[in-house]
């Protein structure tokens, strides 16, 4: 790819301020759901698959619009997601060597 | 081997193989390797829950409603950084500070709670030293902490750096980026540790 | 932006100490990186000889157990940290670029704070010698031996710095020759037309930026643990040390890979030069590099077979280590596919390249056999893993290493190394190596464990032994044959022309040694073994425009090249104040030495930001931002 199509995507693709707003809005309403579901004590353990699915939410969409990984050049996608996905997998399989194998 | 135009500048204004700055790919780069620091700390924090042979326990002393507030605050510091972003690259270098600015104090807040909130679990008799939670818990969200507190003092630098002449143009649009990523990571790693930490808190062991 | 932060001037030193201490030229450090990380090298090999002495015969007393403890720990310590990586990025800084057709780095005052600050490391390693104590727990150093009531002197505090600032210094380096390759490729260099070594530095560096993170945590628990008094490892307050284990080994195998991968590549690059056939399989070794550093996370807990992980978790990385024999095979039989039916011209470097290969065989097939749980069950702690780790890493990375060296010295000085001390250097390497590690299988299967300081007479280690302390002296002595060769050849060698081997790659395309520009004009990449192809195209006359490098002068203002900084080094000392400030923190007062390393740290940042990477140039406004 030549300087001039890259730099045309970067300064292109950015979402407006409304965007930005509408993002927002959805991460503090997902906020406010996370903590009324907590109060939902008759669910128990069942909250935290729920809790999770709402953070990733969240997570992705801070990193897809604010950090404008959905506009950008997918090396970037690349080199952050291979860092995150190695995080994950090795919390993973530490938890599960502690839990079953100790 | 035909020879390309020479190319006139050596060092960081090249022109690039694949067209990206050198900064910004170095600052993914370190935000993917950052991952794995904030996944080791995650992971000790997990593999040490429930496993505290004296309390307090982390349900004697979370408020979820304090740190969902905290939480909040972080989230909105968020959005006043990408609008100072879309700011700087309309050009509007007024509203670029004041946004900046907010970004900051935002920051500044989310620490201010932090510091409260680690003065109450010390009264609540929670110290680094009195169990494997005290132990875990301070050292991650602290270090989250002084991740946001590098953000703030880069975000002050880039601010005072605005009213130099020539300091904040459009053109230099990647000077805040890279703060701003850096600063959206840390955003996101609190996302994580609200859900795991706090919420998921209560449940020994999961 | 025009003024100088705090109107200090620019360095401007062509030469003298000031010009190296100041440079920004990734020439330039790598030198300084190679020549720093030998010297070192040099002082984990006493260490080692050391070692051997107390061991040459049964119940010896020359060395007391405390001493033989901080010398098993600083050697090994030592060589990986301070010896294999930085003689790995010597390469890096001086070839990578050169290979890709670059002028310098994409970051070149983060090139010299890389250096500046593992030498920092170093010294607050090294300095433990004389403040009263090296550190003493084995280079893993196991909690809870590191606890502070196991251990209260000050030697783990300063291991414990010291790896934090070396790992500051090899994730600098990392992010920089990723940013380096992925960005600084000439016109037409896509990523399976760059040739070996430039390929394994880009995986080292990835591994690099994944795995140092977790070493990192692991070092600030454990400094936690002892200057705070925090549980992270205290078994009293529920702990379990294990967690030291996994963390220190999800962070130590990658780090095997770190050791192994430049070689590797040294040894890709070395191999077609002297066979006169380009690579064998270049793609699939491209793939197996890939698979290689990604399977290498997924073995950690074969270091810790023996400690009762259970069935499952036994089985399981017993069956990833053997899998990730078969990328290495691949490697193997490639090489092997390279010098087949060659030209083959044994050189000194092609010797080196040749023992790797079969010197990392003995060591792979070794591995194979402890990485099966009920055999490794057998061997755990004893002097075969002793022999294994030596075989890969004296055998395999330094093997490699030197290969590196004779190849790219005439690259390097612009003088011709004396080939004939050079053979005898290759040969009695191969053969003291082997001497003093192959009968560490023997006494290992005997059941000699390692790191004993001494054992008895009627346990039957004693003749290999005797003979194990034979070899070390044989290779102190080839490594002393080593020094004044490179020395020797470096004052007085003869010159060398800009393609002394032959060679296939694009730094043998211009001068001996590179100018500072590298390349007059950016080359444009066609082929795959470029600067071989272009040789060939030549000799059938298709017409070239313009010659390479060497021969042509460029016009003053044409190229302009990064310029000295003094930042880099100001905040590497502040670094090292910092690292010794929080090992010493009763010293003035509590931490105030730590606050004001960083205080000086803080400085140099600023002012490094401040400084325009070029100064402006009244020729041309786009010279500096």
């Amino acid at each position: 790819m030549s300087q001039q199509e890259s730099q045309a995507i970067v300064h292109t693709g950015h979402p407006t301020p409304g965007t930005y707003f509408k993002v927002a809005l959805i991460l503090s309403a997902i906020t406010a759901i996370e903590v009324g579901v907590f109060y939902i004590t008759a669910l128990g353990k069942g909250i935290i698959p729920v809790l999770a699915v709402l953070s990733i939410a969240k997570f992705a969409l801070v990193a897809m619009f604010y950090m404008h990984l959905k506009f950008d050049h997918k090396l970037f996608t690349t080199l952050f997601v291979a860092g995150l996905a190695l995080a994950m997998t090795v919390v993973l399989a530490l938890i599960s060597l502690f839990q079953f194998f100790v | 081997m035909a020879h390309a135009p020479s190319m006139p500048h050596g060092g960081e204004h090249e022109a690039t193989s694949t067209g990206l700055s050198h900064r910004k790919l170095l600052m993914w780069a370190f935000l993917g390797s950052d991952c794995m620091f904030f996944g080791a700390l995650i992971a000790t924090y997990l593999v040490y829950q429930g496993k505290s042979l004296v309390g307090p326990f982390p349900e004697d002393v979370f408020s979820i409603p304090v740190t969902s507030v905290s939480t909040f605050v972080l989230l909105m510091s968020s959005m006043s950084m990408v609008l100072s972003y879309a700011a700087l690259t309309r050009g509007n270098i007024k509203a670029y500070r004041i946004w900046l600015a907010s970004t900051a104090i935002l920051g500044a807040t989310f620490l201010a709670f932090q510091v409260f909130e680690f003065r109450d679990f010390v009264q609540h008799g929670l110290t680094p030293r009195t169990n494997l939670f005290g132990t875990t818990f301070f050292t991650l969200t602290g270090f989250h902490g002084a991740h946001v507190t590098l953000g703030v003092i880069w975000l002050l630098s880039l601010l005072f750096h605005s009213f130099r002449k020539g300091g904040a143009s459009p053109e230099k649009e990647l000077e805040l980026d890279l703060a701003a990523l850096y600063w959206h990571f840390v955003d996101v790693v609190w996302i994580v540790i609200f859900t795991v930490i706090y919420l998921f808190g209560v449940f020994e062991g999961f | 932006m025009s003024t100088m932060p705090f109107a200090i001037p620019r360095p401007v030193h062509p030469t003298g100490v000031w010009s190296w201490i100041t440079t920004i030229d990734h020439k330039r450090i790598g030198i300084l990186y190679g020549v720093t990380a030998f010297i070192l090298f040099l002082t984990g090999g006493m260490e080692a000889l050391l070692i051997r002495a107390q061991l040459v015969q049964a119940e010896q007393d020359l060395i007391s157990p405390e001493i033989f403890n901080q010398l098993f720990t600083m050697h090994g310590t030592t060589m990986i940290f301070l010896a294999v990586m930085p003689l790995s990025a010597a390469f890096f800084n001086f070839v990578v670029p050169l290979q890709i057709g670059a002028r310098d780095v994409a970051f070149p005052r983060l090139n010299a704070f890389s250096f500046w600050t593992f030498l920092a490391g170093a010294l607050l390693l090294k300095i433990s010698w004389i403040t009263g104590g090296a550190p003493n727990a084995g280079w893993f150093s196991y909690a809870p031996l590191t606890g502070i009531t196991a251990n209260p002197g000050h030697g783990i505090d300063l291991w414990v710095v010291s790896l934090q600032v070396l790992g500051v210094a090899s994730l600098a380096a990392a992010f920089n020759f990723i940013v380096t390759i992925v960005n600084m490729r000439a016109p037409g260099m896509s990523l399976m037309r760059m040739p070996m070594f430039t390929w394994m530095t880009l995986l080292t560096a990835i591994l690099l930026v994944l795995a140092f993170p977790v070493i990192t945590v692991a070092l600030i628990e454990l400094m936690f643990d002892r200057t705070f008094g925090m549980n992270f490892f205290n078994v009293a307050a529920g702990a379990q040390p294990i967690l030291w284990q996994h963390l220190f080994w999800v962070f130590g195998h990658p780090e095997v890979y770190i050791l192994i991968l430049p070689a590797m590549g040294i040894v890709s690059d070395v191999l077609p030069a002297f066979s006169k056939k380009p690579l064998f399989g270049y793609g699939t070794m491209v793939v197996a590099g890939v698979v290689i550093a990604f399977m290498g996370w997924m073995v950690w807990s074969h270091h810790m077979f023996t400690v009762g992980l259970g069935p499952v978790a036994n089985s399981v990385f017993t069956f990833t280590t053997m899998m990730i024999a078969v990328p290495t095979g691949i490697k193997v039989f490639n090489w092997l596919g390279t010098i087949w039916g060659g030209s083959l011209n044994f050189k000194t470097p092609m010797l080196f390249a040749l023992g790797f290969v079969g010197m990392f065989i003995m060591g792979g097939i070794s591995g194979v056999m402890h990485a099966v749980a009920a055999s490794d069950a057998q061997q755990q702690d004893t002097y075969f893993v002793v022999a294994h780790i030596h075989y890969v890493l004296f055998g395999g990375a330094l093997m490699g290493i030197f290969a590196g060296i004779y190849f790219w010295f005439p690259k390097m000085t612009g003088k011709m190394y004396n080939e004939g001390l050079g053979k005898v250097q290759f040969w009695s390497m191969l053969i003291a190596q082997n001497i003093t590690f192959f009968p560490m299988h023997f006494t290992g299967l005997d059941g000699m464990p390692r790191r004993i300081y001494t054992y008895q007479e009627n346990m039957g280690w004693e003749f290999w032994s005797l003979i194990s302390t034979i070899g070390s002296l044989m290779l102190a002595a080839s490594m002393l044959l080593f020094v004044y060769n490179f020395v020797n050849s470096w004052r007085n060698g003869e010159k060398a022309s800009g393609d002394p081997w032959d060679a296939r790659t694009l730094e043998w395309s211009i001068a001996s040694p590179p100018p500072e520009y590298n390349f007059a004009v950016i080359p444009e990449v066609t082929d795959r073994d470029e600067w071989w192809e272009e040789k060939q195209r030549r000799r059938i006359g298709v017409p070239v425009p313009v010659s390479g490098g060497s021969g042509y002068e460029p016009e003053e203002h044409s190229i302009h090249l990064p310029q000295p900084s003094y930042w880099p080094i100001v905040v590497s000392i502040g670094l090292l104040i910092a690292g010794y400030g929080v090992v010493y923190n009763g010293v003035i007062y509590n931490f105030v030495l730590a606050a004001a390393g960083v205080l000086i740290g803080m400085i140099g940042v600023y002012a490094w930001a401040l400084e325009p990477v070029n100064d402006p140039d009244p020729d041309d406004e786009h010279s500096s931002h």
